[in-house]
């Protein structure tokens, strides 16, 4: 390992990376968190914007409420529970692994290229190639809706209870950013037609706030299992309550949230793979 | 927020238009015809467009006919099938008006592309909004009636069977769309004070989806924030085209919320062309 180690990291120059693998996505991280913070007004305005944009959703969620007393089995209290668990998933999500959606951009100017010439993996620079602070804002509704949610309903406090919290939090998180790679995957061959992933991937957010007893047969099949929608808030909620599942599964399917993860991180794989086997450069 | 975000304001700006009629009247009625042509070249994008919204609509008529259900059948005036009706009609408009709040034009203002508009013989507000309007037409066809076609075939809806309410639920649609497209660039005109509109559009996305009705019909809002809602020109994009169309509300009423929204253009267009002449003179080009 001495002068001859000709790889390109020992080529260029660089600020003492110690030697570890991690390094060189530690400065590009670190680098796109101090330039978002360092245009503070605009910052400040996105983080505003962000909050803001939380606080409607929850809003048009609430509003139903003013007529109703229960929609699907579910109380103001129980939705409060799904829409935390949901949104608060999906927000981290998306400031980790939310700019995939940036990909088409990334292939139609070229700069996709400039990924494939670094000794890196892939989706491991595209994942850190960038990290939305401002989302925290979106987290931060979340996070409020699903502790108000904790505190309002009746829960039966235990070792069950939290572990099932926080199966939840981490399995809902990892299966959101699941649908934003397989979404990248597919954008090797939609580019123009990016849009037709949002139907899955923010649709999919849209689902996960839903409780999926107002679904029929359709609906459950797509956001239900295919794209495992209801394992991410809805049916961790039901177990928590002890409300209704869908399509007969037993009052412990919120279990099951691992398993959904499981398999969102095999399908995003596959399309992944599928989709950078199929790119062939930009032509730049 | 429901099809969000679109690819339409990356198009490319059409430089020679090609005239539908040779001979078509005015230059603006040449621009839709252009804004209309220009999106037709996005086909993928329209399809892609559809999809996102056909799902979003298949979601939505879940969560509100539940709670129509939940209420027994009648939801301040909904029914099942006038609440579906309200969920297919507003999602087949989504791709015509602009909710997002994003245009060309911000990006020709930031840019300073602007410039060159200002020296066409033609009013770069009136330019603008009418190539807009064009390419909201448009989508209208890839967009608008395949996603109320699935709705009335998959969920089935209630509309009305006079031809009175399409009639004028055409002008309102029109009238809808350019309410939007004159909306959208008064946040576009912002630009010649800020430069970078994005947080404006972000903004005036989130206010304008909400207060429009999109997600929940406006109808079934707390009084407060009902008349919030109608004393800002949002419904009149999406609502309002809705409630004429689907026939929820005829006769004078109709015409009432017809007349808001010719009043909301007004205003907004006269704002624009306030906002164009003072923003003029404001113009810096960055950049040599």
């Amino acid at each position: 390992m001495a002068e001859s180690a000709g790889s390109a990291g020992s080529s260029v120059a660089r600020p003492a990376p110690h030697g570890t693998v991690l390094a060189p996505y530690r400065a590009v991280l670190s680098s796109r968190v101090r330039s978002q913070a360092s245009y503070r007004t605009s910052f400040g305005l996105d983080l505003g914007s962000s909050l803001l944009v939380g606080l409607t959703e929850l809003a048009e969620v609430a509003v139903l409420f003013t007529s109703v007393s229960a929609i699907g089995g579910f109380d103001l209290a129980a939705m409060l529970l799904v829409f935390g668990l949901a949104d608060l998933c999906f927000s981290l999500a998306d400031m980790v692994v939310g700019h995939c959606d940036n990909l088409p951009e990334y292939v139609r100017t070229g700069r996709l290229d400039v990924f494939y010439l670094r000794p890196q993996p892939l989706l491991l620079q595209l994942v850190t190639s960038d990290i939305s602070l401002r989302r925290l804002a979106r987290a931060a509704v979340g996070l409020v809706a699903l502790v108000v949610g904790l505190v309002v309903n009746d829960l039966a406090w235990g070792a069950g209870t939290v572990g099932l919290l926080a199966v939840a939090l981490v399995s809902g998180t990892v299966t959101f950013a699941a649908l934003f790679v397989w979404a990248g995957g597919l954008q090797f061959f939609l580019v123009n037609g990016s849009e037709m992933t949002n139907a899955f991937v923010y649709g999919g957010r849209y689902a996960a706030t839903q409780p999926g007893t107002v679904w029929g047969r359709p609906l459950v099949v797509v956001f239900g299992f295919f794209f495992p929608m209801a394992f991410t808030a809805y049916l961790p909620t039901a177990t928590l309550l002890g409300l209704d599942t869908f399509a007969g599964l037993p009052d412990w399917a919120g279990w099951l949230a691992p398993v959904a993860a499981v398999w969102a991180w095999v399908a995003a794989g596959l399309s992944w793979r599928t989709g950078v086997r199929h790119y062939q450069g930009a032509g730049g | 927020m429901c099809g969000h975000p679109s690819g339409r304001g990356y198009s490319p700006p059409v430089l020679s238009v090609r005239p539908l009629f040779p001979s078509v009247g005015t230059p603006y009625l040449r621009l839709v015809v252009a804004g209309f042509r220009q999106q037709s070249a996005y086909r993928l994008a329209a399809l892609a467009g559809l999809v996102a919204n056909t799902t979003f609509g298949f979601l939505k008529v879940a969560l509100l006919l539940a709670t129509v259900r939940a209420a027994g059948g009648d939801l301040n005036g909904y029914d099942v099938g006038t609440m579906s009706a309200y969920v297919w009609l507003s999602q087949g408009l989504l791709g015509s008006v602009n909710l997002y709040g994003r245009s060309e034009m911000a990006e020709r203002i930031r840019t300073g592309d602007v410039v060159v508009d200002f020296l066409r013989p033609l009013d770069v507000h009136a330019g603008a909004v009418a190539m807009e309007v064009g390419r909201g037409l448009f989508a209208l066809l890839p967009r608008g009636v395949p996603s109320v076609l699935v709705g009335a075939l998959v969920v089935g809806m209630t509309m009305p069977t006079t031809p009175g309410p399409y009639l004028l639920g055409a002008v309102s649609v029109l009238l809808g769309i350019t309410v939007s497209a004159a909306t959208a660039y008064l946040v576009a005109a912002t630009g010649f004070w800020l430069v970078e509109t994005r947080g404006v559009a972000l903004l005036y996305m989130v206010v304008a989806g909400f207060l429009a009705g999109l997600f929940v019909p406006i109808g079934i809002f707390p009084a407060p924030l009902f008349w919030l809602a109608t004393a800002t020109p949002f419904p009149s994009m999406l609502m309002y085209p809705v409630d004429v169309l689907s026939g929820r509300v005829d006769g004078l009423a109709s015409l009432g919320l017809v007349a808001a929204q010719v009043g909301w253009l007004l205003v907004v267009g006269a704002l624009g062309q306030l906002m164009t002449r003072r923003g003029r003179h404001r113009l810096e080009v960055q950049g040599g």
